[in-house]
């Protein structure tokens, strides 16, 4: 597993995409989002976890690919935004997603976005890793 | 008319598989509109006795105290149809569970014969995401559906001489 390219996580992300979302392998790009993109609901996220788990031989905690504890903590959150330290605390619990854009202008309804393709193949590659 | 789509649980491994079995019967009045002269148990319903299936067994592994309710149905197979006189067997394993979810992989067969594939991912629904508040009943497991695991548990599935 340690081997493992990133193309053929890559791959192996896509495969499970296409089955658990049943959407195109084309749709499935880099950059492309969950849930904008891919039309992916709250309990495809279950789904897809599970499968990743059981494809790449590891355990997925629920807060570390989507660290719900940090919007759902009130020190971190301001008029539904979240504010320089509940960014600082999400950029340390995701160090495998681009949050380029979701900092300028961080409200908690646009993380969503922050969740693509590419994300889930950098936490992979990390967890791989380890 | 009482919402149960299995008989009774013929082997529960807790945490693991359990086998139920539906007899299918002309009884059941919606076999007669589906369809007239022509009854076939729906396959909608025989997902319904698949997660009734698999829903207790990854219930009971957490001792019911879990609401289990079914987020998705991963994959459903059906490979032939099925009439009044039969018997189905659900056969569900635990394929991975977690405190928030579980995922079950189902075999639905009579006799030797594979009638369908039934895959489902189940939610702990108090565990969920989003932190949306149920109430604190257990609505998921009612006593009707607990005493269905003491047709396993107890003698309930073996004959009683007169």
């Amino acid at each position: 597993m340690a081997t493992m390219t990133q193309e053929e996580i890559f791959d192996k992300v896509k495969t499970t995409l296409v089955d658990a979302l049943s959407v195109d392998e084309e749709e499935v790009t880099e950059s492309a989002k969950l849930q904008a993109d891919l039309g992916a609901e709250s309990i495809d996220f279950l789904d897809i976890a599970f499968r990743l788990e059981k494809l790449f031989n590891i355990k997925i905690p629920q807060d570390e690919l989507f660290p719900q504890q940090i919007i759902s903590n009130p020190a971190y959150v301001e008029n539904r935004k979240l504010n320089a330290a509940g960014l600082a605390a999400l950029k340390a619990a995701m160090p495998h997603a681009d949050l380029s854009q979701f900092e300028k202008n961080p409200e908690i309804d646009k993380l969503g976005d922050v969740f693509t393709v590419g994300t889930i193949v950098r936490y992979l590659q990390t967890k791989i890793a380890r | 008319m009482r919402w149960i789509w299995i008989d009774r649980f013929e082997a529960f491994e807790s945490g693991k598989r359990a086998v139920a079995v539906k007899n299918v019967t002309l009884a059941e009045d919606h076999l007669h509109d589906h369809f007239p002269e022509f009854p076939v148990m729906p396959a909608s319903l025989m997902i319904e006795g698949m997660a009734q299936t698999a829903g207790i067994l990854v219930g009971e592994a957490r001792n019911f105290e879990e609401k289990v309710i079914l987020a998705k149905v991963k994959r459903a197979v059906f490979r032939s149809l099925v009439r009044p006189g039969e018997t189905l067997r659900y056969a569900a394993d635990i394929e991975q569970i977690t405190e928030s979810a579980a995922s079950t992989v189902g075999k639905i067969t009579i006799g030797d014969t594979l009638i369908g594939e039934v895959d489902i991912v189940f939610s702990h629904i108090d565990q969920n995401m989003s932190g949306l508040q149920f109430p604190e009943e257990n609505f998921v497991f009612t006593p009707e559906f607990r005493s269905l695991l003491n047709t396993y548990r107890t003698d309930a599935g073996q004959r009683i001489s007169l």
